[in-house]
């Protein structure tokens, strides 16, 4: 039997959603019949709309999709404004303020407390500038990502960016594939870093060579095709290799045809096995690729290509340019910078003065990568140093502490219905912690530590050297917020989802935890050896000995079930307290 | 009079008459689940697989994890609150549940 959510999509998704979300808008969110809303709710998503968890009613989370985490000129001053004016609520957020913007791990916008009433100014205001949220959520083609500074990398095998928006411009909007069984998320990278992350991804292009031509003589730059990667749900998978190779001007058709191929064979059933990560487990590849060939494109798809995994650095563990932190060259000569953004979320006022900025030092392009993170491109070298003294750098640093740079946190309780523990204020707790009592063994620069608040995986705990994944637990009989500790997760050449080896830590003893894994690595680490290399040479009980929780002088405010309150930074947080749906106006 | 029942964004809600009423979590304690071996289990409510109703009584089946002994599964029907006059009505949720059997 087809789920309620099927059946919602049958009758109404996709572009048509747009006019009754205006009239709702329009004569306010009351006028919602009770019996329809949460239909609605679940079509909303398609237009990037989620509403929040309860306590907040009426208050919905906002996601703009900017492709491959671009931001053209002027369009991060679009977000601010945006941010400042409509992203404030009855809540105040202790460390970010009243009004600010997050930058996601798919190199999204994402807003909070946005009202239904004002969904059509922000809109237009989007359109205007050329943003928009459309298909950021729900059943469809997410945003696309990639390499961040695709077209500009001095590393660049190939220029993604005019593929991915060609893509981005194809399907969003195109019916016929707006409306999938589940997300379908895809990523394009043309540089030989690995940063487009693909291997975590329904579907992956990659940067690879071909021999073509009669003689097979001409080496051509293209794509391998990797189906089926993800991360939720306790069931993690790497993208398969479906063994196909295809030039650039090809790439449309045969993500087109994966697109359908998922559209056609996913299950609608049950939503919990609807990704085509699951899909390709019951196919295998070679179906895959055959029910491609056979049913979905019209000419004959070509073998796999050479590859330049083995160069992948991104996410790593160890070698050059784990993240895109710091100056680097574009291929044009100038520069790109690389900013921290700890946990990804910026105050509206940073937001907009770093749109100045980037203006003032370079063309006012900012692009986001899946860390979190800001780039700042097109900075010509006679500009750098007096961008690099900005004071907004110190904060927002271009050579952060490896606990600040490695961080990052998903949304959590504060407004995810999913969630079971506060995340991204408390990894800024964490990151400060670590970073006043924690030293790194010598020549070790790079350490992350991903938190996520349930098995959603939106943080992409298993591919971080120390995995934190939202639990419970109870310590001297009373329930508190507790974290499942994994290890040595990464990306590159060979990616390596994390071991859990240590479950249910209480949330307050997880710093020194880590500072004691931390002495543990140093103790025993080989000279030179990286922290996921020390990680994969011992089995999962000695690496739960190392992890050791310990209650230290860090204290920890949100151990109560953060879930139980309206939002767990207001001064009087029970449910009774909560704010009424906001009034329209 | 038809009670709706929906599991929602995910796993992460029973709906009933289209309120958003019971919410992923919670620690439930359960009397002779199937999940493990503890005489409590001490359950973290992580997702709602799927929701129903037997009379007056909303059961539901969630998957997730005892903290006491660390085994995760999915649960069979356990009964969650009743619907009295259209009005839903959660059981207190410090009190031991009881899985149904015989399902
Ligand atoms: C209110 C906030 C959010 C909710 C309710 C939410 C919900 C979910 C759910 C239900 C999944 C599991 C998907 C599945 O099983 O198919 C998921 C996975 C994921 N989400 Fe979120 N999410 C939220 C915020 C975010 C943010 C801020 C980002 C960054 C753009 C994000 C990125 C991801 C990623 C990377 C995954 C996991 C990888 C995968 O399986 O593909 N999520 N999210
Ligand atoms: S990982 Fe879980 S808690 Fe965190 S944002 Fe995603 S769904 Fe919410």
């Amino acid at each position: 039997m087809p789920t309620d959510v099927e059946n919602w999509k049958s009758e109404v998704y996709g572009n048509e959603v747009r006019d009754r979300l205006f009239e709702f808008a329009e004569e306010g969110y009351d006028s919602i019949p009770d019996d329809e809303r949460d239909a609605w709710f679940e079509r909303f998503k398609w237009w990037g709309l989620y509403h929040q968890r309860n306590g907040q009613e009426g208050y919905f989370m906002m996601r703009i999709g900017t492709p491959n985490g671009v931001l053209e000129p002027g369009q991060l001053r679009t977000v601010g404004e945006i941010a400042d004016e409509y992203a404030r609520g009855p809540g105040t957020n202790p460390v970010f303020g009243d009004a600010y913007a997050d930058f996601t791990t798919r190199q999204s916008i994402q807003l909070h407390w946005i009202e239904l009433s004002d969904v059509p100014a922000i809109f237009e205001k989007l359109e205007e500038n050329g943003l928009s949220t459309q298909q950021a959520c729900g059943d469809s083609w997410r945003n696309i990502v990639g390499n961040p500074v695709a077209g500009k990398d001095g590393q660049e095998v190939i220029d993604a960016w005019p593929v991915i928006r060609n893509l981005n411009e194809t399907f969003k909007r195109d019916d016929d594939h707006a409306n999938l069984p589940r997300k379908w998320k895809v990523s394009v990278t043309g540089s030989a870093d690995g940063s487009g992350q693909g291997d975590i991804n329904d579907l992956a292009f990659e940067p690879a060579y071909k021999s073509v031509g009669d003689d097979e003589s001409e080496d051509a730059v293209g794509f391998n095709v990797r189906v089926g990667g993800g991360l939720a749900r306790n069931e993690p998978r790497l993208a398969r290799d479906i063994d196909v190779w295809v030039p650039p001007e090809r790439v449309p058709d045969v993500a087109g045809g994966l697109s359908a191929l998922f559209r056609d064979y996913g299950d609608r059933e049950d939503r919990y096995n609807a990704r085509v990560k699951f899909l390709v487990d019951e196919w295998g590849a070679d179906e895959v690729r055959e029910t491609l060939q056979s049913e979905y494109v019209d000419f004959e798809l070509k073998t796999a290509g050479r590859d330049v995994r083995e160069e992948y650095t991104y996410n790593a563990g160890e070698g050059e340019r784990n993240d895109l932190i710091g100056v680097h060259d574009q291929k044009d000569g100038q520069n790109f910078v690389g900013l921290n953004v700890l946990v990804g979320r910026m105050g509206a006022d940073d937001v907009l003065e770093l749109a100045d900025l980037a203006e003032q030092y370079g063309s006012g392009e900012v692009r986001l990568s899946q860390r979190q993170n800001v780039i700042v491109t097109d900075v010509p070298d006679d500009a750098l140093d007096e961008f690099l003294d900005e004071p907004l750098l110190e904060h927002h640093a271009p050579d952060p502490s490896p606990f600040m740079r490695g961080s990052v946190a998903c949304t959590g309780t504060e407004f995810c219905s999913l969630s079971i523990v506060e995340t991204k204020n408390r990894q800024v707790r964490f990151a400060r912690w670590l970073k006043a009592n924690v030293d790194l063994p010598d020549g070790v620069d790079e350490f992350h530590v991903h938190l996520s608040g349930c098995t959603a995986s939106c943080a992409q705990p298993q591919i971080a050297d120390v995995s934190l994944r939202g639990m419970k637990t109870r310590k001297d009989g009373e329930p508190v917020e507790a974290l499942d500790v994994g290890l040595g997760g990464g990306l590159g050449e060979n990616p390596q989802f994390a071991r859990w080896v240590t479950q249910r830590v209480p949330v307050d003893e997880v710093p020194g935890a880590i500072a004691n894994l931390v002495e543990s690595f140093a103790a025993g680490r080989d000279e030179g050896e990286s922290f996921r290399a020390f990680v994969a040479r011992h089995d999962e009980s000695e690496l739960d000995a190392f992890v050791e929780p310990e209650e230290t002088d860090y204290e920890d405010p949100m151990m109560h079930n953060t879930k139980r309150t309206w939002y767990p930074y207001a001064e009087h947080d029970s449910m009774e307290d909560a704010p009424s749906t906001p009034a329209d106006d | 009079m038809t009670t709706r029942l929906r599991v929602l964004d995910d796993g992460a809600w029973v709906s009933v008459n289209d309120s958003r009423e019971v919410r992923v979590s919670e620690l439930w304690r359960l009397d002779a689940s199937d999940l493990c071996a503890c005489e409590l289990t001490d359950l973290v409510v992580e997702n709602f697989q799927s929701v129903g109703v037997d009379g007056a009584t909303v059961a539901a089946r969630v998957y997730g994890q005892c903290i006491a002994c660390g085994s995760t599964g999915t649960t069979g029907w356990i009964p969650i609150g009743r619907v009295r006059g259209g009005e839903f009505v959660e059981f207190d949720r410090s009190a031991v549940r009881r899985v149904r059997q015989g399902e």
